[in-house]
């Protein structure tokens, strides 16, 4: 009976969490859809205007284009080099495994503002500030911690006898790399290339110091979206947003099942 | 496929300091199957991987059919090699698996078909080709390691420890099938383990491995009746130890005095192999080669009194220890012997003939 009543608490309890945690995707989708000129809850009619204006709207669709580029560019970079780290942390004895991978976690660890701030100078003198490649600079630096903690966790539960294994069966080097090393850690190369691309895409704090009228990423737009017009277009872009952060995440749990 | 000739001649490997494997020689003959047998750390792994080229050598020379193999990378050695563990490739199925040495060498898809059908045919695998490797059992997983190390038909198969995840009846049965698959290939095998019963069941000759050295290279029965030290005599095998003082020497046949018996004197043999130079040496007699008998028969010379303090039924075999002013000893004996119907608590007289006693120089 009070087991009846615990487990009761409990279900309760846990849905009014998970209630308070969709609860922003519950007001935003619907607001997107409005027909009035200006954001209200609850929204009145039901109309696609304000997905059309965005995707009409240079400086929306443009920094969608801008995000998408930098998001794509920066998984690319930050998945390549935060692979090679994971690779070579797996061969360090494990104490000096610890100490180095520390310093590649430390940019998930360093408050974002800080690295925003630290980065604007530099990239000011380098005439980076407002361009993709000093978004994408910018914005590997904070993905690379997500690479290399998901490919090291795979590489670290490897038995890299495996790959000795391919060599006395007649790999080279290059073909037991290619042929085993790669597909065994593909699964967590994935994981990191989807973590590394959300990261990007849905950054705003560094890219509020980068940015500028060359380079302006979605989230940024969308910053400026709300202070200067509270028009139902920003809720339009957040649920862009949504739909492709959840495709991604969709695509994170498939790839894990198998 | 007929297997090669492998010869090690003065392998040496060390670890900043430490010496993994100090000065290791061994010729193995063509079909043959050697066993190196020791203890956890003994070099048995350095050795093994240092012939399949995973090693950097500081010294020695390895050569197959006499060609020196020291300047090849491990993909040119074509060697079969089972590792620890196996290391399958969990990405891949049975079949894939099988293929992979076969692919390297760009054979055509039919002869990789017939080759895996007929490999995995003697491993008795046939059915599971297209399994996943993660659906395997242990000795499943084995057996593909074995296919995979034999599918090119190397002369030459380097196995480590390749029963020692397994369960007991699973390893006899598996130890059976790897000697047959042996035997019908006429592979040459140069296999590593630390279980001694295994070695002694499958191996031509065995090569007794402590701190990176060869201590004894010998075929088993040689091995077990014949141990260069008192180490191989307690490792390869059970053995009872007695500390004595030798007395005098006459051919193989010494007097000695044991220690923990005032007075006391006992007749023992020599070893062959290492016959004690100081006074202090150690008596080793093998738990089967001891007698019991009532206290009460007529005492002959090499005995000592007892009392059984534990009784082992072992199945075919029975197991006692007794209580003796030397240490506890072990005997052991058929099921239906003299010596299986005393119990715990009996007193007896233990006793033993002295080609069984032999004599080492202390450990
Ligand atoms: N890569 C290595 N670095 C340092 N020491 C090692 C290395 N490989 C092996 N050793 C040491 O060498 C000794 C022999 O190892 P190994 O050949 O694996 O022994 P076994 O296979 O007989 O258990 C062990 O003490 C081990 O700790
Ligand atoms: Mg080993």
């Amino acid at each position: 009976m009070t087991k009846g009543l615990g487990n009761g608490i409990l279900s309760g309890a846990t849905g009014l969490l998970c209630l308070f945690l969709i609860m922003p995707t519950l007001i935003v989708a619907p607001i997107s859809f409005t027909q009035t000129d200006f954001i209200t809850f609850p929204p009145r009619g039901f109309s696609g205007r304000w997905y059309e204006a965005f995707f009409e709207r240079p400086e929306w669709y443009g920094s969608l284009i801008t995000s998408t580029m930098v998001a794509v560019v920066t998984t690319l970079l930050a998945t390549l080099l935060g692979s090679m780290i994971a690779l070579g942390l797996a061969r360090l004895p494990r104490r000096a495994n610890r100490l180095v991978s520390f310093f590649f976690l430390l940019p998930m660890i360093v408050p974002t503002i800080i690295t925003a701030a630290a980065l604007y100078s530099p990239f000011a003198k380098l005439g980076l500030v407002a361009t993709v490649p000093g978004l994408v600079l910018a914005h590997t630096i904070l993905a690379l911690p997500f690479v290399v903690i998901n490919v090291s966790a795979v590489a670290q539960s490897m038995d890299w006898r495996m790959v000795n294994a391919a060599r006395s069966l007649g790999a080279t080097p290059l073909v037991a790399f290619l042929r085993v090393t790669l597909p065994v850690l593909a699964p967590g190369i994935a994981a990191g290339a989807i973590f590394a691309f959300l990261t990007s895409f849905d950054e705003v704090v560094v890219a509020l110091f980068v940015s500028g009228s060359g380079a302006t990423t979605l989230p940024v737009q969308m910053w400026s979206g709300i202070r200067f017009e509270i028009s139902p277009i920003v809720a339009a872009a957040s649920c862009l947003l949504l739909v492709v952060s959840c495709l991604l995440l969709a695509l994170f749990w498939f790839l894990k099942r198998k | 496929m007929t297997g090669a000739a492998v010869q090690i001649s003065h392998l040496s490997k060390r670890y900043s300091d430490f010496v993994a494997v100090d000065d290791v020689s061994l010729d193995v003959a063509p079909g043959e199957f050697v066993t190196l047998l020791g203890l956890s750390g003994s070099g048995k792994t350095t050795t093994l991987m240092a012939v399949a080229g995973f090693v950097d050598l500081d010294a020695g020379r390895i050569a197959i059919d006499g060609r020196d193999i020291a300047g090849l990378p491990p993909e040119k050695r074509d060697l079969g090699v089972v590792f620890q563990n196996y290391a399958l490739f969990p990405h891949l199925n049975v079949f894939e698996n099988v293929a992979f040495p076969l692919r390297m060498r760009k054979w055509t898809q039919p002869a990789i078909e017939k080759a895996i059908g007929r490999v995995l045919d003697i491993v008795s695998l046939g059915h599971l080709a297209t399994r996943r490797i993660a659906e395997l059992s242990g000795g499943q997983q084995q057996r593909v390691a074995l296919a995979r190390a034999l599918v090119f038909e190397p002369p030459v198969l380097l196995m480590d420890e390749p029963l020692g995840a397994l369960d007991r009846s699973l390893r006899d049965q598996l130890q059976t099938e790897i000697k047959r698959i042996q035997r019908d290939l006429g592979v040459t095998v140069l296999y590593v383990t630390h279980d001694q019963e295994e070695a002694l069941a499958l191996s031509d000759r065995i090569a007794v491995m402590a701190e990176g050295k060869i201590c004894q290279l010998a075929t088993p029965d040689e091995i077990y009746e014949n141990p260069a030290s008192a180490f191989v005599a307690g490792f390869v095998g059970e053995s009872n130890f007695i500390d004595v003082t030798m007395r005098g020497q006459d051919g193989p046949l010494a007097t000695v005095a044991p220690t923990g018996i005032p007075g006391a004197l006992f007749t023992a043999t020599t070893s062959r192999a290492a016959a004690p130079a100081q006074a202090q040496a150690v008596m080793a007699i093998r738990p089967e080669a001891l007698r019991l008998a009532a206290l009460q028969d007529t005492p002959p010379c090499n005995a000592i009194p007892g009392r059984v303090a534990l009784r082992e039924f072992m199945g075919a075999t029975v197991r006692l220890t007794i209580d003796t002013e030397l240490g506890p000893m072990i005997v052991r004996d058929g099921r239906v012997s003299e010596a299986a119907r005393f119990k715990a608590g009996d007193t007896v007289r233990l006793s033993w003939n002295e080609r069984d006693a032999l004599l080492f120089p202390p450990r």
